[in-house]
């Protein structure tokens, strides 16, 4: 099937050669990280995590959420999906892959990396997420391959797929909850230190993943032959506002156990991303913005009569996503890291090397859903010329 | 078959490509790579010896490196027992080198020409050799 | 299959006089195959259940009290001198009252002699050590026999997930090569590379030929090495006869290092 993302129209052609250019200088600035220490990004001792692991954990969201699309069609036979879930299980392909280029991105020693598996260790949490994220990818890809695969000879997918169909569901769940336990875990991190951080991370994600799959599925009705649906984006869109709800909700509990203890330790990482502390301002302006941003969409995706309207749904969508990117895949992790164990302040800001390096393992996320996109979307515009 | 002129064309192309290395080489003698024991150190052992015979060494000391590094950091166990009875203290730095002053021609040597690169001296600090 | 050294070692002779050559023994042997028996530890070694600190800090009073200490570590285990604060490496230093306690500074009326004071900060080998439990690698892990919280840097891939979890900030990473700034190297130890996390290992390699930490060694009294778990140790009877206090000892943690923090007449 993959022959059929060898063959595009010019559009296509270009948008590949762009992405494999982004890729190319994001791996020239790799090759100087990889020569010169992470001492090219924002890092520090003080905050020793930066953009990498913070678009790693909002990747592992994005993943997460094909579950949103597979437990409607799948467990509840809601046939609006049937067309779309294909998109919903490449995009958890595609985030994964980037989940594993961030975390390579991260390491000090990558060439070590084998030591996770030849020096087993269960009782670390970085050890589970290995094997969950990467027992996630294959489990979508199988899937995803093999349904369309049947789709196209035009016939049901064998019955050996629907045992990893159901599997695939609590092990979306399993993938951010570990991602979740990774923080969650941590003696002395005030902000992580919460036992909401996995629910959140699944509300944060069932609002955010969906919400980028609504934009691409827009992007696949207006660039290509092949309908998503406009009832399954509707749908989606449905989804997209509930957990965004709950997400909001779960970040206000925090804010409430923070203040009303009044626990010093609890409240700092608050101060110091929403108002900043002693000038140390850096995070204020872009956590206020993801606040707007997710204000803004909640009110236009609370009103059914706005949210009908595509282009008014996509705009929502847009800002939901830049609004949870901001959140999740920064904020949250510098406000682990500030103040410091010492209730110090360094602040932390990416490097332009680093920034090419994170926009270079985008850029083959999206090279990789492209070509998976284009391969489902060429067997479904094949699907609708032998219908009609 | 199609085309069969260029597959066969192209097949022998790809078979001379891979096989040259091998191809140009054939009949040559290789010159031996020998390790240089030629240290003032060793010269000045009345009976000269490492912690295990030579055949040992040769064929195990990364097996025997990585085994005795475990033990130092992770077991706290510094000497090590040869098989001549002799206790050594383990230690790259403070042991092997101390005899096996000369880095380039004993280590190097041997590394470069079977292309491996371990990474002991990117922490381990090498002897100062004069001679370059 | 197992085989020992000595065995292999005749089978290698033997075929090598019967002209076999020794490659199809070597092939069979593979690793891990030396006997543990055939290495143990220096009969000089200093042995302990748990080893601890206990820091007096009113002993230290003038920049050198505690200079002298930092660098007697840090000179001798190549640790570098970093220009950059955001790179620093450090595995002992001085740090103030405040930052030292974090979760009392709030206190605004506090006794200023101790709120000025300044403390020695370094690894306290927790009993129950939040870096050993996330590493994924075992690259740091508690020494079985003496407690003290070890990191192979070796083994390290560099995750920093040991630094994330760390609660007193103890933990270095070499952001940069750190050989440029060491200035004098100790030929005797090696240095790191870039990419791993380096620490405190409580001078593991003097302890093992019957030294005493260097710190402790270099800080005329105000730095007490001993073991925890022997009541009879120098360090226990500090703690019994004086006031002592550890840092963060609400994370569950149990830090090994205890601080004295004012003259004996007073506890």
């Amino acid at each position: 099937m993959l022959e059929k993302a060898l063959s595009g129209s010019n559009r296509y052609w270009a948008w590949i050669f762009f992405l494999l250019a982004v890729i190319g200088v994001g791996c020239i600035a790799y090759w100087k990280q990889l020569n010169e220490g992470l001492g090219i990004t924002g890092l520090s001792r003080d905050v020793s995590w930066g953009l990498y692991i913070g678009q790693f954990t909002f990747l592992v969201g994005v993943a997460a959420s094909a579950v949103m699309l597979v437990i409607p069609y799948y467990l509840h036979d809601f046939k609006k999906f049937s067309k779309i879930v294909i998109l919903g299980e490449f995009l958890a392909v595609s985030a994964v892959i980037m989940c594993v280029l961030f975390i390579m991105a991260d390491m000090g020693q990558p060439m070590r990396v084998a030591n996770i598996l030849l020096h087993p260790t269960p009782g670390s949490i970085v050890f589970w997420d290995v094997v969950v994220l990467n027992g996630y990818l294959l489990l979508n890809l199988i899937i995803g391959w093999t349904t369309l695969g049947a789709d196209r000879k035009g016939v049901r997918p064998p019955d050996w797929v629907k045992p990893l169909i159901y599997l695939s569901v609590p092990w979306a769940v399993s993938i951010h909850t570990v991602t979740a336990f990774l923080y969650a875990g941590i003696p002395g991190r005030h902000f992580w230190l919460t036992a909401v951080m996995a629910a959140r991370f699944l509300a944060s994600a069932f609002a955010g993943g969906p919400a980028l799959l609504i934009i691409l599925a827009l992007l696949v009705r207006k660039f290509s032959k092949f309908d998503p649906g406009t009832e399954a984006i509707q749908a989606i869109g449905k989804i997209v506002t509930y957990a965004m709800f709950a997400n909001v909700f779960l970040l206000g509990l925090e804010f409430f156990t923070a203040f009303y203890s009044n626990i010093p330790g609890h409240m700092h990482p608050f101060h110091y991303l929403y108002v900043g502390i002693d000038g140390h301002t850096k995070m204020v302006p872009l956590m206020w913005l993801s606040s707007i941003l997710a204000v803004v969409a909640l009110a236009i995706l609370v009103f059914p009569h706005l949210r009908r309207n595509e282009s008014i749904l996509a705009f929502a969508c847009i800002a939901l996503f830049s609004s949870l990117w901001i959140d999740k895949g920064f904020g949250l992790i510098i406000g682990g890291f500030v103040p410091n164990m010492f209730e110090g302040i360094t602040e932390y800001w990416p490097t332009f090397l680093e920034t090419l390096i994170t926009a270079g393992v985008w850029a083959t996320g999206f090279l990789i859903l492209t070509v998976l996109y284009k391969v489902a979307i060429a067997v479904r515009e094949e699907d609708t010329a032998v219908e009609h | 078959m199609y085309n069969s002129g260029k597959i066969i064309a192209g097949l022998a192309v790809f078979f001379i490509l891979a096989t040259l290395p091998f191809l140009l080489n054939l009949g040559k003698a290789n010159a031996k790579i020998e390790p240089s024991i030629d240290t003032p150190e060793i010269n000045a052992m009345p009976v000269k010896h490492c912690v295990e015979p030579k055949a040992f060494m040769r064929s195990e000391h990364m097996q025997l490196l990585n085994t005795w590094r475990d033990e130092v950091v992770r077991n706290g166990n510094r000497i090590y027992v040869g098989s001549d009875g002799n206790e050594y203290g383990i230690s790259l730095q403070n042991g092997c080198m101390k005899c096996h002053s000369n880095k380039k021609e004993f280590c190097d040597k041997c590394h470069n020409y079977m292309a491996v690169v371990p990474y002991c001296w990117s922490c381990h600090i090498a002897p100062k050799e004069n001679k370059s | 299959m197992s085989m020992n050294r000595r065995q292999f070692l005749k089978l290698a002779s033997a075929s090598t006089v019967l002209g076999v050559g020794g490659a199809s023994v070597i092939s069979n042997i593979g690793r891990g195959n030396l006997e543990a028996a055939q290495i143990h530890p220096d009969p000089r070694a200093l042995k302990a259940k748990r080893w601890g600190f206990v820091v007096d800090v009113s002993k230290l009073s003038t920049d050198e009290d505690y200079q002298k200490c930092v660098n007697a570590c840090h000179d001798i285990h190549n640790v570098p001198n970093n220009p950059n604060p955001r790179h620093e490496v450090k595995w002992i230093w001085r740090d103030t009252y405040e930052h030292t306690f974090p979760n009392t500074a709030e206190d605004k009326i506090m006794n200023k002699e101790l709120q000025e004071k300044n403390f020695l900060l370094f690894c306290n080998h927790c009993q129950n050590p939040a870096c050993v439990r996330v590493c994924p690698t075992k690259a740091t892990f508690k020494r079985a026999s003496d407690g003290i919280v070890m990191q192979d840097m070796h083994r390290c891939i560099g995750c920093r997930f040991c630094m994330a979890a760390c609660p007193f900030g103890a933990r270095s990473f070499n952001y940069t090569d750190p050989r440029p700034n060491i200035k004098v190297e100790n030929k005797t130890f090696p240095t790191r590379m870039i990419g791993v996390v380096e620490k405190c290992t409580a001078c593991y390699e003097r302890l093992a030929i019957g030294q005493q930490p260097a710190c402790a060694e270099a800080s005329s009294g105000a730095i007490v090495f001993g073991d925890l778990d022997d009541p009879n140790s120098e360090v226990r009877k500090l703690i019994a006869e004086k006031y002592t206090i550890r840092r963060k000892p609400e994370l569950g943690t149990q830090p090994s290092i205890y601080y004295v923090i004012g003259g004996g007449e007073h506890a």
